[in-house]
């Protein structure tokens, strides 16, 4: 979308983008660099921008290094995904006060507040399409999702420079983003100037560039745009088997591959929290005894706790092997029973932030080898 | 913002929050087990399908997933029939006459009685099992269908609903036999696991429809029966139980397999379920 209609934006031009989004009384959200990584966290303007830097990443490994040049978005994804403002770790659902027979019960109050998410990447606009399937469009809606998703605006930026890990061509989606965006940009240089070509994909985009009113974009910008993309369209750092992996993995339900995983998998259950789809939860109810209050909330929760199949005295799911299956299954398979779509959008976060480096596409490789001769090498 | 569904204009309720209701009264069924009369706060009917279940919160304590087992006399209520085996359970069963909970729901599908009533259905129950099957042999018997009831209990002293049973006992197109794992010589009936009844069991395996509730090592055991007596997978319903923390499909916990047992069970057919059951730690 907005192909012939896209705009040239300077960085004083985002920055101004950025501003005219506080202006509407949105908070920002962005990448910027804290604790070694680069993080998803308010921020005010591009100078919180990790700038000039770029990520490293491969099975179990993440390492932040300086660039060569000055690029605002030469970096991809870190251990944040945008779930965590949708669909927060914790949130209070409710609170009751009991009192000579009455309760009184008081839902938490929804979020006003409206965020603008600023570097929103392609594979990262499919895991909020996905959430969406979850938490919005089945026979019940999550309020607190809602409210959220309704007032939020998404800045997205197409990706440059995949990471080793990254897969979302397999996926169906990236490098560049396509739809479900506010705004997209992609930087670009033109005659060595640092500049983005903007893409507009909703009437609040519309509506912003209106304001803004930066200059439409020429053929050449047009076109080192969509060099970017094929650069990076065509270094993508891994690949998911094209197999039927959803048929392939209902059919290895028993396969001796899910004990050997699970002899390295330690059910840390990292994978699944920096997942960007990912949504499962738990409650807890807590007394708060200096108010007499009862207090029940909502916290994500993880297939690979012993907890978390819980029935009768004992877990369902009792090892790591019928763990991971579950959560591997569940993305790549039985995702599609339920949500119409895979759960995996291919960002690699799992293949990065496991600490003993299993990868996913790997694990899919050895099903789809093992489909044709089964048991070699396990 | 783009493609969000738009909003409505009346905030549908939060499927989160439960609604107070009131326990009106309680009787003790067998031992550890009691039977909940609920009422709603401002007395409207509270409705439900035979096989729904709803989440019952213990203020204070937690929320458990609890089958319907029947109406209240007048029609206005629902009863659940509980196990006190953890904390919230022991809690619910304790609750006073005239306390507070908290309800969500019902939830889930349920027996699939507008096939079943007309003709002839086979019910298979162990242990408290029989609680989410009762409203359903009720159904049956007031549409004038035939009834088979198979029903297992651990020992003369567990059997669950006396009454309902004899009262089953007694109707026309019924048949119910009643065994028990263990028993003393004042027992005359049937002694042995409930699935052993299956062949003493009166059905047409073309016409007949089987409800199963019970624990799964006992369901597993009454479908191989039920199938040897040659009823087919898509005749055959079990009622599943999984770990439930949301039962409308946000909290993933009841996943088993494809199902989400919240939403798509608890009753699920048979020829969904067979290629999952034989998957271990699933
Ligand atoms: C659809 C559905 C319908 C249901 N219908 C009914 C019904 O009609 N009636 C009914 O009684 N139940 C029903 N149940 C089961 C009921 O929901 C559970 O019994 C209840 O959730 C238990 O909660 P609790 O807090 O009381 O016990 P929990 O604390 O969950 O404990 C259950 C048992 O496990 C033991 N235990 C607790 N913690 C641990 C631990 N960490 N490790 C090992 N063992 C432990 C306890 O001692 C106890 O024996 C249903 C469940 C489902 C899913
Ligand atoms: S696969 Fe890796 S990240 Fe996931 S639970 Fe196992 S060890 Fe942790
Ligand atoms: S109980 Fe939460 S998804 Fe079914």
């Amino acid at each position: 979308m907005g192909e012939r209609d896209g705009h040239l934006l300077t960085v004083a031009g985002l920055e101004a983008l950025l501003q005219a989004l506080t202006a509407q009384g949105r908070r920002l959200i962005g990448p910027t660099i804290r604790d070694g990584a680069i993080l998803y966290e308010e921020i005010e303007g591009i100078a919180d921008l990790p700038r000039g830097w770029t990520d490293e990443q491969g099975p179990g490994s993440y390492r932040l290094r300086r660039r060569e040049d000055d690029a605002l978005f030469g970096h991809v994804v870190g251990p944040h995904s945008w779930k965590r403002f949708l669909h927060p770790p914790r949130r209070e659902l409710w609170r009751a006060r009991e009192r000579d027979g009455e309760v009184e019960l008081r839902p938490a109050a929804l979020p006003e507040e409206r965020l603008a998410l600023v570097g929103v990447r392609s594979c990262e606009l499919a895991a909020i399409r996905i959430q969406d399937r979850v938490l919005l469009e089945g026979p019940f809606a999550d309020p607190h999702y809602r409210a959220m998703r309704e007032r939020i605006f998404l800045l997205a930026v197409d990706c440059g420079e995949p990471a080793a890990t990254c897969f979302c061509t397999s996926m169906g989606g990236g490098p560049q983003a396509r739809e479900g965006f506010d705004l997209a940009l992609t930087e670009i240089l033109l005659d060595g100037e640092r500049c983005f070509f903007l893409r507009t994909g909703s009437a609040a985009g519309a509506a912003l560039v209106a304001e803004l009113d930066p200059p439409p974009a020429d053929a050449r910008a047009k076109s080192a745009a969509a060099a970017v993309v094929e650069r990076a369209r065509a270094s993508m750092g891994r690949k998911m088997p094209e197999a039927d992996i959803r048929d392939l993995l209902l059919a290895s339900l028993d396969h001796p591959r899910w004990e050997r995983i699970a002899e390295r998998c330690l059910a840390c259950t990292n994978c699944t929290l920096v997942c960007p789809t990912c949504f499962c939860s738990t409650v807890e109810d807590t007394n708060d005894l200096l108010s007499g209050e009862t207090v029940r909330s909502q916290r994500w929760d993880s297939c690979f706790s012993a907890e978390f199949s819980y029935m009768n005295g004992r877990a369902v799911r009792a090892g790591t092997a019928s763990r991971y299956r579950q959560w591997m299954v569940h993305k790549l398979a039985t995702w599609h029973d339920q949500f119409g779509s895979s759960g995996c959008v291919g960002c690699g976060r799992c293949i990065t932030w496991c600490p003993v480096g299993i990868d996913i596409t790997e694990e899919v490789a050895a099903f789809a080898a093992g489909a044709a001769v089964p048991a070699e090498g396990d | 913002m783009f493609m969000a569904p738009p909003a409505t204009d009346i905030a549908p309720r939060d499927p989160l929050l439960p609604r107070i209701v009131r326990l009106r009264g309680k009787r003790r069924e067998i031992r550890g087990v009691w039977s909940l009369e609920v009422v709603a706060e401002e007395g409207e009917p509270l409705d439900f399908a035979p096989g729904q279940f709803s989440m019952l919160t213990a203020f204070g304590v937690g929320e458990v997933p609890v089958s319907v087992s029947g109406r209240t006399r007048d029609g206005i209520g629902l009863v659940y029939t509980i196990r006190a085996v953890g904390a919230v359970t022991a809690a619910l069963c304790g609750l006073r006459t005239g306390a507070p909970l908290g309800l969500r729901g019902p939830f889930g599908a349920g027996w699939p009685l507008e096939e079943a009533a007309a003709r002839e259905v086979t019910v298979i129950a162990g242990g408290l099992g029989l609680a989410p099957l009762r409203p359903a042999i009720e159904a049956v018997l007031a549409a004038g269908g035939r009834l088979v009831l198979l029903y297992g209990a651990r020992g003369p002293s567990e059997i669950l609903y006396p009454a309902d049973l004899a009262r089953w006992q007694s109707a026309r197109r019924a048949q119910v036999e009643v065994t028990v794992d263990h028993a003393g010589p004042e027992w005359h009936g049937h002694v042995g696991v409930v699935t052993r009844l299956v062949p003493r069991a009166r059905f047409d395996p073309d016409t007949a429809l089987a409800l199963v509730c019970g624990p799964e090592i006992m369901m597993r055991f009454a479908v191989s029966s039920l199938r040897e007596a040659g009823l087919s997978d898509a005749r055959i319903f079990l009622s599943m139980e999984r770990n439930m923390k949301c039962a409308v499909g946000f909290c993933g916990h009841c996943q088993f397999g494809p199902h989400f047992v919240c939403r798509d069970g608890p009753v699920l057919g048979y020829d969904r379920l067979a290629p999952l059951l034989r998957i271990e730690e699933l």
